[in-house]
């Protein structure tokens, strides 16, 4: 099922339940998957890998899921990564703090692993006219 | 006197011897000058000298009026020595009036000559030189006294001319003298005459003498005017004393017969402009032996006293007017004054009092029969009073100012303690006197117990305000204590707040994982199923789904609550709404093969809300009709209301119905109608409550419409423009 050019997501969640059940019905659903544990790993595993886009949890021990989007956005390498914000938290203001650091899309947990690949596709599809 | 008198005495003198023509002449001047004796006299004496060389001599006369012997010329000698010399006639012993007596010339000798006893020898105008003689001057009649005497100095032998002269001359005074006594009888009379009228003109009052047939005799001027015309006066005037003589004697004669000393009234008229006259007429009956009987009348002229009586009269009337009215106007002042309440008691500048009223007469009166006590007590408020008002009329002040004191009076049957304020001003004529003294007592004690009462008031208030301000105070603490409540209320609610959102995380993480692997297995992931592995799993997923729904309703609430419900205001049209919702419960309404008929807004229902809120509200309002409805069908109806500026949603079911007891209830949080542990339908009963809530966030409101068995309808209606 993995194909080397199909593409590359990212999955960061500390939970590794979730985690593990993201990547298992993405590689179902055809794509390749990398994983990390926290924003440390997340930050050099984008750097690493140049993943296509990146699922990012952002409740997150150490260093949270904000702060490395952010560190990912300020980089030129990793800018053009998008990335989706999966969270829990359906307080307000938290899709507004996603935004602001930089998250391209936000989808809140609980959600259907069917629903998520849906909203990966249609920011992989987005993302891929732009660029270069 | 006429000439035949002095040529019927002239043959009587002795013939002229010496001259003629200076005889003559003499006589000439007696005839011109026959009236005045003096003048005569001294022409004698002036002859005297020139013809026969007597150059000082002497003419005296008798005064029969006054019986004395008076120088009447004089020549060569003081003209006063003559006019002083008086010599009473009355003393016969007398050498020279004895000379009078006799017809033979008298010779003065000095008395000393032949030892005689010393006999003084008249000093005549002659001077007291002697001898000197006498020679009696007599008339036609030598037996009678003579007229006068004519001195010569020395003891003269009479000459025929000087003989001639005495003789001339004493027929002259003779006849000069005797017819002076006749005119001056006449004219004596004349004067008298004048004299008397003029008394009776200068009678202002008309007097009359009349005879007893009223025929006037003598009138006075005044009387004439009234009772007598000639023939050229005016015919009024004549006719008018005609009419005045026919009244007076009517007047007279009844006067006469009636009463004849009483005055009596007689109206008259005034000739000159016939007005009317009154007299009063006094008349009295004078008997006469040569006139008869006259009755004398005095008018006495009463118009003038009539009118003045009038007058007086009149004034009178107008005093009695006046003084009525003064009497009117004091009445008048007594009964304002004592309709006054407070006391007024006026006085004059001696301290006596003139004036007061009604309740001053309480306080300074008393019945003579009062007993002692009341007797003192009205004494004793005199007393005060008198004090009072002679400091007034002892201190110096002007006019209008006003004099305040207090006095302690006391009620003199009672003996109660009456404190007055006594208000004194005084009363000045026009030229600064003082006339009076007004006082006005005014009690206090009604003041004092208003004072008293306010006092009382004002402690009270004081009270009040103190019991207001701790009472404030107090309620500014229990304030306070409340907002303290409230702030920790409010903390309190944020932590439950947060605390339910922090569980929902919690919460949604396993779940998050459950509904997943779930939905993989479903979806094949792991192989083929078989079908009861698959109907198991389908259990687990609508479970797992039912458990998110009160998760996520949870989380909504607490949300709402902590205010943290962001609003998303856009444009948009509410019938749109509809097929969404419809979708969105496709297979919950495909399950319940009910038939849900949407009924569109025929005009575009746009409306700036937040599309996600109303979304949310009609499909619990939807979820809700499908769940409670097992037969019949469920409309669906946007409708505008311009009116009220607003839109409407209603969600009309033919379900069991709701009692209208409990028509509020089910808005409660997790509330169901029936809310027991047995309950036939599911749900948290929270979403009412939401939706309640949302619509109130969005300005709008949700009414429920419904009975037991009869339906319900549900109805948002929210603003056009959603507050912002």
């Amino acid at each position: 099922m993995t194909d080397q050019r199909s593409p590359l997501i990212l999955v960061v969640d500390d939970y590794q339940d979730a985690r593990e059940m993201y990547a298992e019905y993405l590689q179902f659903s055809g794509f390749r998957v990398a994983e990390a544990r926290n924003g440390n790993e997340a930050v050099d595993q984008a750097f690493a890998l140049k993943p296509d886009l990146i699922l990012m949890d952002l409740s997150l021990p150490g260093m949270d899921g904000w702060e490395a989007t952010r560190r990912l956005k300020a980089d030129a390498s990793t800018r053009h990564i998008p990335i989706v914000a999966l969270t829990g938290h359906a307080l307000a203001g938290a899709s507004e703090g996603a935004k602001k650091a930089g998250c391209d899309s936000f989808v809140t947990k609980p959600c259907l692993p069917d629903d998520l690949v849906v909203e990966v596709r249609r920011m992989l599809e987005n993302s891929s006219q732009p660029r270069p | 006197m006429s000439p035949l008198q002095v040529r019927s005495v002239t043959p009587r003198a002795p013939v002229p011897t010496v001259d003629t023509a200076a005889r003559l002449e003499l006589l000439e001047y007696y005839l011109v000058h026959n009236e005045d004796l003096a003048r005569c006299a001294q022409a004698s004496l002036d002859w005297l000298a020139r013809y026969c060389g007597i150059r000082r001599s002497v003419c005296l006369a008798v005064e029969v009026e006054s019986s004395m012997l008076v120088g009447l010329a004089g020549y060569g000698v003081r003209a006063e020595d003559v006019e002083l010399f008086s010599w009473p006639i009355t003393e016969n012993d007398d050498a020279l009036i004895a000379s009078l007596e006799r017809t033979q010339p008298t010779t003065f000798r000095a008395a000393r000559a032949n030892g005689h006893p010393v006999r003084p020898v008249p000093v005549t105008p002659l001077g007291s030189a002697v001898p000197f003689t006498a020679f009696p001057l007599h008339g036609t009649r030598p037996q009678h006294q003579a007229v006068g005497l004519l001195l010569l100095r020395g003891g003269t032998t009479p000459t025929a001319d000087l003989v001639w002269l005495i003789s001339v001359l004493g027929q002259k005074m003779e006849q000069i003298r005797g017819r002076g006594s006749l005119a001056e009888e006449l004219r004596r009379l004349r004067r008298e005459r004048a004299l008397f009228f003029t008394i009776i003109n200068s009678v202002t009052d008309p007097i009359l003498l009349t005879d007893t047939e009223g025929r006037l005799i003598v009138a006075n001027a005044r009387a004439e005017r009234l009772f007598a015309a000639t023939e050229e006066e005016s015919e009024g005037r004549r006719r008018a004393v005609e009419l005045n003589n026919m009244l007076f004697s009517a007047a007279l004669s009844r006067t006469v017969v009636d009463a004849p000393s009483e005055a009596r009234e007689l109206l008259l008229v005034d000739p000159s402009d016939g007005s009317d006259l009154l007299f009063e007429v006094l008349s009295s009956t004078v008997e006469d032996p040569r006139e008869g009987t006259g009755i004398v009348s005095v008018l006495r002229n009463i118009t003038d006293l009539r009118r003045a009586t009038e007058q007086i009269e009149e004034n009178y009337q107008k005093l009695r007017v006046a003084e009525a009215a003064a009497r009117a106007e004091r009445d008048r002042l007594n009964l304002i004054i004592d309709s006054v309440a407070d006391p007024i008691i006026v006085t004059d500048p001696a301290g006596a009092t003139v004036l007061m009223n009604a309740p001053a007469e309480e306080l300074f009166t008393v019945a003579l029969d009062a007993d002692s006590s009341a007797q003192r007590n009205v004494q004793a408020n005199d007393a005060h009073f008198s004090s009072f008002i002679s400091g007034l009329l002892l201190g110096e002040s002007g006019p209008g100012e006003i004099r305040r004191g207090e006095i302690g009076l006391a009620n003199p049957n009672t003996s109660e303690p009456i404190p007055v304020e006594a208000i004194a001003g005084k009363v000045m004529t026009d030229t600064g006197e003082l006339t009076a003294v007004v006082t006005i007592l005014h009690d206090r004690r009604e003041a004092l117990e208003r004072a008293r009462l306010y006092e009382q008031l004002k402690i009270a208030s004081d009270e009040l305000q103190m019991r207001v301000q701790s009472a404030t105070a107090e309620l500014a603490t229990q304030n306070e204590l409340l907002r303290r409540q409230a702030i920790e209320l409010e903390q309190a609610s944020r932590l439950k707040s947060q605390f339910l959102a922090n569980m929902s995380h919690e919460f949604r993480t396993p779940l998050n994982a459950i509904l997943g692997y779930t939905h993989m297995l479903l979806q094949g992931v792991a192989g083929e199923l078989l079908p009861n592995v698959k109907r198991q799993l389908t259990r687990i997923d609508s479970n797992g789904r039912h458990l998110l729904t009160i998760i996520n309703e949870i989380l909504d609430i607490t949300r709402i609550e902590a205010g943290k419900m962001p609003m998303q205001i856009t444009e948009f049209n509410l019938n749109e709404l509809v097929p969404e919702v419809m979708a969105e419960l496709d297979p919950v309404i495909a399950r319940s093969k009910l038939t849900v008929t949407p009924r569109l807004s025929e005009e575009p229902p746009i409306v700036q809300s937040d599309r996600q809120k109303v979304k949310q509200i009609v499909v619990n309002l939807l979820s809700n009709a499908l769940k409670f409805t097992h037969q019949g069908g469920i409309d669906v109806a946007v409708l505008m209301d311009h009116g009220d500026g607003a839109a409407m949603i209603s969600v009309t079911d033919t379900g069991i119905g709701i009692a209208p007891e409990h028509h509020e209830r089910i808005f409660e949080d997790f509330r169901q109608v029936d809310d027991s542990p047995s309950r036939p339908y599911g749900g948290t009963g929270l979403g009412l409550a939401i939706c309640r809530r949302l619509a109130n966030a969005l300005g709008g409101r949700i009414v429920l419409r419904s009975d037991i068995g009869l339906g319900s309808t549900f109805t948002l209606t929210i603003p056009l423009d959603a507050p912002q």
